[in-house]
């Protein structure tokens, strides 16, 4: 299922503090403009290496990046989002796309594999099997007990070792919050085709809280808010991607654009001097960041 | 004298009291502790049986610093253990420079049928990232879990459990006028010592160079100048040998010195049930037969053939 409004609570945006959504919708502009600079630099083919583009589900590492602050993060192969929220710095994400040593892992690693940690932020490497990430946070919130953001798509939940970690994790009651983007589409193949069953359903059936929503920022940072306090808990968080899987394909308009709807939201509740500050002030900078003449 | 079980419950126990190290697997505080090597203290984490979930907390809690021991009752489900093991822990270093040092005891056995029987530590030489060794006396664990609390690597130690009741190292025996290298692994280092008593009492003396450590492999003077000076060496190993640790030890050895060098280990079959379709590792008669054929000029047979490793005489 693809909806924009899926369990969404319209009165929120008047209810929610001003500062939370503005925070919000600059780091969604962050990603947002970075990414823009990653389909340039793949157009005029100054990238020549596989990308996996956030576009469109930004509004969740957004959040995310508000509430789970200090968190130890294991995120899935599609991480420019939750690397830039978190506070990851975009010069060393730029440099490890384009396989530079001054990458943030010396060029190693690439798009789908993304580690980083300094006083910011603790976010541990992704390898490319899909939910393989959440065993490994399981593992590492049962050994450390330290509060942990485990994020993976609508394709991973249906790895068994993906299911068998949240039932250990639900057995344990580890300190994890569960996030799943789903793109409803794991690569080519719409969820419906893969699976009858909801992601939702089997947390809840392990013990877990459990709740699906769309990724209107509003209800997410409302219940991101309760869930956290108490873990662990699992979000399924429908989105609408811009992009293909890998690379920067698209296959016409997006069905929503969550970006351009928060943006139109936050002026419509008078924030239009500040949107259009957040909005040109990252622009020029990730313009500046992805000028040809600032890599080789 | 402590036997290798007890050293490895020892060694285990000082780790998860003093150390502040985990133990996680699957059934290892449930009836005979794993063969007597689980010590019964703080710190053990008994998994459900999820295999790939189970070793990928292993990796989660080595990456945060827990040094766990993560115990597989049997090599056989490496099969779908090593999934986090091989792409996760192993890379991780390389990749990010984050080390997941998790020491996996993996037990291997005999003659317990076709799905717990295996041994498997060759398909974990081949992958980047991990050591891998064999101890079967109490010294070399102490050895191989000393090195690896002085490393950062993930560690697969292929243990077997035959083993766990000795209590005497191995030392290598040289002869002077040796007319073949023996280089044994695991389990069948005890074969090839009773091998070369045999074959001495032939007349045809050999070296036994016995071998712990299978990756890193060190081509150094202890394992190369008994080959030099006899002219022939055979490796020996108890996992199959099609792609298996003894021919690519075998290879290394015959390209460091020009000396001839073949290898031994299972048949191209599955380990059955009964008799005489065991594939069961090579013993003391498989091993003198092998040297016998080899020091008068003949071809080994190969792993898709019963020859040297079944027929008698």
């Amino acid at each position: 299922m693809r909806s924009a409004t899926f369990n969404v609570r319209s009165e929120l945006p008047r209810s929610t503090p001003a500062a939370d959504m503005l925070f919000v919708f600059e780091r969604m502009a962050l990603v947002r403009y970075f990414e823009m600079g990653v389909v340039a630099a793949v157009k005029d083919k100054r990238l020549a290496f596989n990308v996996y583009l956030s576009t469109g589900q930004e509004a969740v590492a957004a959040v995310l990046s508000l509430v789970a602050k200090g968190y130890q993060i294991f995120g899935q192969h599609r991480a420019h989002d939750l690397f830039l929220a978190f506070g990851g710095p975009p010069e060393k994400l730029r440099d490890e796309l384009l396989g530079l040593p001054s990458g943030s892992n010396e060029g190693k690693a690439g798009s789908n594999c993304i580690h980083w940690h300094d006083d910011k932020m603790d976010m541990y490497g992704h390898n490319g099997l899909i939910g393989e990430n959440v065993p490994l946070a399981c593992g590492a919130a049962l050994a450390n007990g330290r509060p942990t953001l485990c994020v993976f798509g609508d394709g991973a939940v249906e790895e068994d070792y993906l299911l068998a970690g949240l039932g250990f994790a639900a057995t344990k009651k580890l300190p994890i919050l569960f996030v799943c983007v789903d793109n409803d589409m794991s690569i080519l193949t719409p969820t419906s085709v893969r699976r009858d069953w909801q992601i939702v359903d089997v947390a809840r059936s392990f013990g877990l809280k459990a709740v699906d929503l769309s990724d209107d920022p509003w209800t997410l940072l409302a219940q991101t808010r309760e869930f956290t306090a108490a873990l662990p808990a699992l979000m399924n968080v429908r989105v609408c991607r811009g992009h293909w899987h890998v690379g920067v394909g698209i296959d016409g308009p997006p069905e929503w654009d969550r970006y351009a709807m928060v943006k139109a939201t936050l002026v419509e509740l008078g924030h239009q001097q500040r949107v259009n500050e957040i909005e040109e002030q990252t622009r020029t900078a990730m313009e500046k960041l992805w000028q040809p003449s600032a890599k080789p | 004298m402590a036997t290798l079980g007890e050293t490895i419950r020892e060694v285990s126990r000082r780790h998860l009291e003093e150390g502040g190290g985990l133990l996680l697997g699957q059934c290892v505080s449930a009836v005979g502790w794993v063969n007597g090597t689980v010590p019964d203290c703080k710190g053990i984490v008994e998994l459900p049986m999820t295999d790939v979930a189970g070793a990928g907390f292993a990796v989660g809690a080595a990456m945060v610093g827990r040094r766990p021991i993560f115990v597989l009752r049997f090599q056989d489900f490496l099969i779908l253990n090593c999934s986090p093991i091989v792409n996760y822990a192993a890379k991780s270093k390389e990749l990010f420079g984050k080390a997941s040092p998790v020491f996996l005891r993996a037990l291997a056995s005999e003659n317990i049928g076709p799905v717990h029987s295996g041994v498997f530590h060759s398909m974990m030489m081949h992958f980047p990232g991990l050591r891998v060794c064999s101890p079967v006396t109490p010294g070399e664990y102490q050895q191989a879990w000393d090195s690896y609390m002085q490393h950062d690597d993930p560690m697969v130690v292929s243990e077997h459990r035959d083993t766990y009741k000795n209590t005497e190292e191995l030392p290598d025996l040289i002869h002077p006028r040796a007319r073949l290298t023996l280089y044994p692994i695991s389990i069948t280092r005890f074969a090839a010592v009773e091998a070369a008593r045999t074959l001495e009492s032939e007349g045809i003396p050999v070296n036994v160079v016995h071998l712990m450590w299978l990756k890193p492999f060190d081509v150094d003077a202890r394992v190369t100048a008994p080959l030099r000076a006899s002219g022939l060496g055979l490796v020996v190993d108890p996992g199959f040998e099609i792609c298996g640790a003894a021919r690519s030890i075998a290879y290394e050895l015959q390209d460091a010195t020009d000396c001839k060098v073949r290898a031994v280990g299972l048949m191209d079959r599955t380990k059955c049930l009964r008799p005489p379709l065991q594939n069961r590792s090579p013993d003391k008669e498989v091993i003198a037969r092998a040297v016998r054929a080899l020091v008068e000029g003949r071809r080994l047979d190969g792993p898709a053939q019963e020859g040297v490793r079944n027929v008698p005489g």
